[in-house]
């Protein structure tokens, strides 16, 4: 089976307009990620784009319509694609979420959340044994950005992704800004989220902007939008993060009013620097 | 059992009267409509971007708000079934002829297949395509029995519009102008390189085209050609396709199919 082997240095989400000014001289990035569902037609520019860009930098591939989270079966015809996307590339990393985004037929296009039960465990685990089987490597659980809760959830999230990757080997990939919109949105502290993740198993990190709204009472809403710059507070717990951990690949997530290159190169290289001091920490 | 909540959820989040299901709570509210209301916008907006990134000039046609509304429409009633969103929308243009508050724009569905076309070409596989210079040793007299593989990406839009010129002029390919409705255009869509080209066919041309993508040998192809449409030119739809891009391999046929 094919560990994830990213490079412990900053990266972005690819953007095509971006495709000139990557690969045009030295840049603060050591591997991109593309979503995997925008690479499975049979050609054309995107594959072409992508396949530049694996010869300058790793590659992460980062799935966002496995709805590994859903109770029916995973979609064969989808993991299939995703196996063929895989061994035509052959990422430093493969990753999808703790989410759902179909039931049936019908395909929502959204990472919709899922109640922590013995019986959403046990699926999920079941799912992503079914994955690491069938692509032959290992793959990273994302935890999830909700803005709703279940009542019948048991079992804590982050306990719920420590048992997800106990049981089936995967790794885990942390998103510091869904765990600020969790807890903003749960009312709950970021901080004690972050000190019960199983961080031994985290193999990736993703940094990103959110947006501040407010619930049906006022309270503060904060949404995963990926449409702005890292916040302050996102920044100071990945630095903590980074401390205990040590280095970590780290991956700049901005989908939405994607800025020119040169600003998210500047929000990468932010994240070298607190990469770099934590390996001179680590060497010391 | 989730599986059951996961179909509720399914139908809340695609109808915005449906009530929130049972088991949906928040630490501030018992039932958290406007938290609700956040996965409702990101599943329909989604999709609508999808639509628009993939029918611009639909959208120019109409306008934006007239678009949205359509494209709301059609979701609430086709949700994607692919987890692939660039095929999502392949059958807009079929929803398109249906839909009554559009019935004054007769061609619209044509560009919105046009549009559709375009994005398969643009995933379609690569394929190099031969040049003039790969026919130089063909005798004349053989050019009958050859059959034509044709490029992975080349497609066919037929229309009783003229979607080319129609296409063009919201694309920002050429200047707004009066365009003359009596004379339909089919559409030959094509990415023989990176860029995505979309030219008018030649009257018989599509059905000369359609004729050679089921394998027939070019003098078949011809005479069914020339029969859809009497103007029907064999030299000049020849050197059109060589032109485009869209051959990218010959072969003799043997034998003598009718």
């Amino acid at each position: 089976m094919t560990s994830v082997s990213l490079p412990k240095a900053p990266g972005v989400g690819f953007k095509p307009q971006h495709f000139d000014d990557i690969l045009s001289g030295e840049q603060p990035i050591a591997f991109i990620e593309v979503h995997a569902e925008n690479y499975m037609g049979a050609g054309g520019p995107p594959h072409m784009m992508l396949r530049r860009l694996h010869e300058a930098h790793a590659l992460s591939i980062h799935g966002v319509g496995l709805s590994i989270g859903s109770m029916a079966p995973l979609d064969t015809g989808h993991l299939s694609r995703l196996k063929t996307l895989c061994d035509r590339y052959q990422p430093e990393s493969f990753s999808e979420h703790l989410a759902w985004s179909s039931h049936g037929e019908v395909y929502l296009n959204d990472l919709l959340p899922l109640p922590y039960t013995p019986e959403t465990l046990a699926r999920i685990i079941d799912h992503v044994d079914q994955v690491q089987h069938t692509l032959n490597r290992e793959m990273l659980l994302e935890n999830p950005s909700t803005y709703i809760q279940f009542a019948d959830s048991t079992i804590p999230e982050a306990e719920f992704l420590a048992e997800i990757a106990r049981r089936t080997g995967c790794g885990l990939l942390l998103d510091i800004n869904n765990a600020v919109v969790q807890a903003v949105n749960h009312g709950t502290s970021a901080r004690h989220y972050l000190d019960a993740f199983p961080l031994a198993r985290v193999k990736e990190i993703h940094l990103g902007g959110h947006d501040a709204q407010a619930d049906d009472t006022g309270a503060p809403l904060l949404i995963d939008a990926h449409g702005s710059p890292v916040t302050d507070d996102v920044w100071s717990l990945y630095a903590d993060v980074i401390a205990k951990t040590g280095p970590l690949p780290t991956l700049i997530e901005w989908d939405n009013d994607v800025p020119a290159w040169p600003v998210l190169a500047d929000e990468a290289r932010a994240a070298g620097r607190i990469l770099q001091r934590a390996a001179e920490k680590q060497a010391a | 059992m989730f599986a059951v909540q996961q179909s509720e959820i399914m139908r809340a989040l695609l109808d915005p009267e449906a009530a929130i299901p049972d088991n949906i709570t928040s630490h501030t509210a018992q039932r958290p409509s406007k938290r609700f209301a956040v996965y409702r916008n990101n599943v329909v907006a989604s999709l609508i971007n999808a639509l628009r990134t993939k029918f611009p000039a639909t959208e120019r046609i109409v306008g934006e708000d007239f678009f949205i509304a359509m494209a709301r429409i059609f979701l609430m009633a086709h949700p994607p079934h692919s987890k692939i969103l660039h095929t999502y929308g392949d059958d807009f243009g079929d929803f398109i002829a249906t839909f009554e508050p559009a019935a004054e724009l007769p061609y619209l569905a044509n560009v919105a297949h046009l549009e559709a076309a375009r994005t398969r070409a643009y995933h379609a596989a690569d394929a190099e395509p031969l040049t003039a210079a790969a026919f130089e040793d063909v005798a004349p007299e053989s050019i009958g029995a050859l059959r034509f593989t044709l490029h992975p990406s080349a497609q066919i839009v037929c229309a009783c519009h003229p979607i080319v010129t129609i296409w063009s002029m919201n694309a920002g390919e050429c200047p707004l102008g009066p365009v003359d409705d009596t004379q339909p255009e089919d559409a030959l869509v094509i990415r023989p390189h990176l860029d995505v080209i979309v030219r008018t066919l030649p009257p018989g041309g599509a059905a000369f085209l359609h004729a050679l993508m089921r394998g027939w040998r070019l003098d078949e192809a011809a005479t069914h050609a020339a029969c859809d449409d009497e103007r029907f030119d064999l030299t000049a739809n020849i050197a059109g396709l060589i032109a485009s891009g869209a051959v990218i391999a010959f072969t003799f046929a043997e034998d003598q199919t009718s």
